[in-house]
């Protein structure tokens, strides 16, 4: 090996790069393609997480069906209003303004409230046991306890607390959805932070069995329905619903007359 | 003769991806559709063919003239780099819908090993200018029909009735299994 070797090594390479890179730059030229620059400007205003809570693929592609017009400008759960706001500036248009989502937490079946039905030694993953039959707890409905939807949480937003429950500190929820897709069970709802008062039970099965099996468990006894009135909540297959739509700021809400706890508003709940 | 030889062997005999088992990631990723199976064949064939004819210019006039054959996987690649580049340009240019459809299986081509496995084979059997240039063309046509023959089974497929378990990559697996043993009856032919 001599260094006539590594000299023409070099420059035999060295040539041939920018031979290439000559031509690539004139074709750059010639086949230049005019993007519409308004997607570049939108895409500086979003938040470029990538978190894909939008149901698009990261942030520019995002921009990209915002400026097509396929999707709502204010379609970014994560910059809420402000980065609509930003957004409309660009494109020229007026916000419709939709109330920011948060993740609720539709369970009170922790630890202590419970029934348990064995051990569980599998993997420690709400999706694993739920293949495995469910995990420890009685109940088919309920959280499982192994936090999910905290892993899958990309802002801090969530934490398991002592009792196995998840929790949602409400400051930090962007509203992008994920722990609500990642939950097997289904119990996290995106809610519009108007919404205060929530049933905090998934339990289908009759009274009789769900008393059983959780201390906090809609039994379908029917007496929120009654004391709310007005329509405002509905009983469907065993299981309390509220009707957000005839709801209005009522101060009068049956919260304490549920016998299981059930029925909470968020101000009670706290932890929230 | 040897020329046409050469065009069959590369095309269906020993086809890339059939027999040699090369490029394996678009065959499966971009054989959805027929329309885009042809264009992602097409952009294939195109660099194949170039890298074909740059590979062995740069191999037969610079690399062996001064002893660099050490250096031929780096200058190939940067040919098949600078390429797929080009092509790359091209298609986004004349065809925004095309650009899309073959998504990042576009790029990906610089890193497809069939074109790599193209320009190295090709050095290996010491085909002249000419022969090189018809092997890139006949690799390219092989490419482009089995990514059209198994396009062409997965729209079929897209109406029947597959079990349960074996649908999506399952199913995909085992026609690509059962197209190579089918390419395999050819191996006599020449």
């Amino acid at each position: 090996m001599d260094l006539n070797a590594i000299l023409i090594s070099m420059g035999g390479m060295g040539g041939i790069g920018l031979i290439f890179a000559t031509g690539l730059a004139i074709a750059n030229k010639k086949l230049h393609v005019e993007e519409d620059p308004r997607i570049e400007q939108v895409n500086e205003v979003l938040p470029g997480v990538n978190c894909g809570g939008c149901g698009y693929a990261g942030c520019m592609n995002f921009a990209e069906n915002v400026v097509k017009g396929n999707a709502s400008i204010s379609g970014c759960p994560v910059g809420g209003v402000e980065t609509a706001e930003d957004i409309a500036k660009i494109l020229g248009v007026e916000v419709e303004a939709g109330e920011p989502l948060k993740a609720r937490i539709q369970c009170q079946g922790g630890l202590n409230e419970m029934a348990v039905k064995g051990e569980y030694l599998g993997i420690e993953s709400c999706v694993a046991s739920t293949f495995a039959g469910g995990a420890y707890k009685l109940c088919e409905w309920g959280c499982l306890g192994f936090g999910d939807c905290v892993d899958a949480c990309q802002f801090d937003a969530m934490y398991m607390n002592d009792n196995r429950l998840p929790v949602v500190i409400e400051d930090k929820c962007v509203g992008c959805g994920k722990c609500a897709e990642v939950c097997p069970r289904n119990i996290i709802e995106m809610h519009p932070v108007g919404h205060r008062v929530f049933v905090k039970c998934k339990n289908q099965d009759a009274g009789k069995y769900s008393r059983l099996v959780c201390t906090r468990a809609c039994i379908g006894c029917g007496i929120c329905i009654r004391e709310a009135g007005d329509e405002m909540m509905y009983l469907d297959n065993g299981l309390a619903h509220f009707n957000y739509s005839k709801w209005k700021d009522r101060e009068d809400l049956p919260t304490q007359k549920c016998p299981n706890l059930v029925l909470v508003s968020l101000d009670e709940s706290g932890t929230d | 003769m040897e020329l046409l030889v050469i065009f069959i062997s590369a095309a269906i005999v020993n086809n890339f991806v059939l027999s040699q088992f090369l490029g394996i990631c678009p065959f499966v990723g971009v054989s959805k559709r027929v329309d885009s199976a042809v264009s992602m064949g097409m952009a294939v064939t195109f660099v194949m063919t170039i890298t074909a004819v740059v590979t062995w210019l740069i191999y037969h006039l610079l690399l062996v003239p001064y002893n660099l054959e050490i250096l031929q996987y780096v200058s190939f690649i940067l040919v098949i780099a600078s390429l797929v580049q080009l092509v790359e340009m091209f298609i986004r240019k004349v065809s925004k819908p095309l650009y899309d459809a073959l998504g990042i299986f576009l790029p990906l081509i610089t890193t497809n090993c069939a074109i790599l496995g193209l320009a190295l084979i090709a050095v290996l059997r010491e085909y002249s200018f000419m022969e090189s240039l018809i092997y890139g063309i006949g690799a390219g046509a092989g490419f482009t029909l089995a990514l059209v023959i198994m396009a062409g089974i997965r729209e079929e497929l897209e109406l029947a009735d597959v079990p349960r378990h074996f649908q999506g990559a399952g199913i995909t697996m085992i026609i690509a299994g059962s197209l190579a043993l089918a390419f395999m009856g050819f191996a006599g032919l020449i």
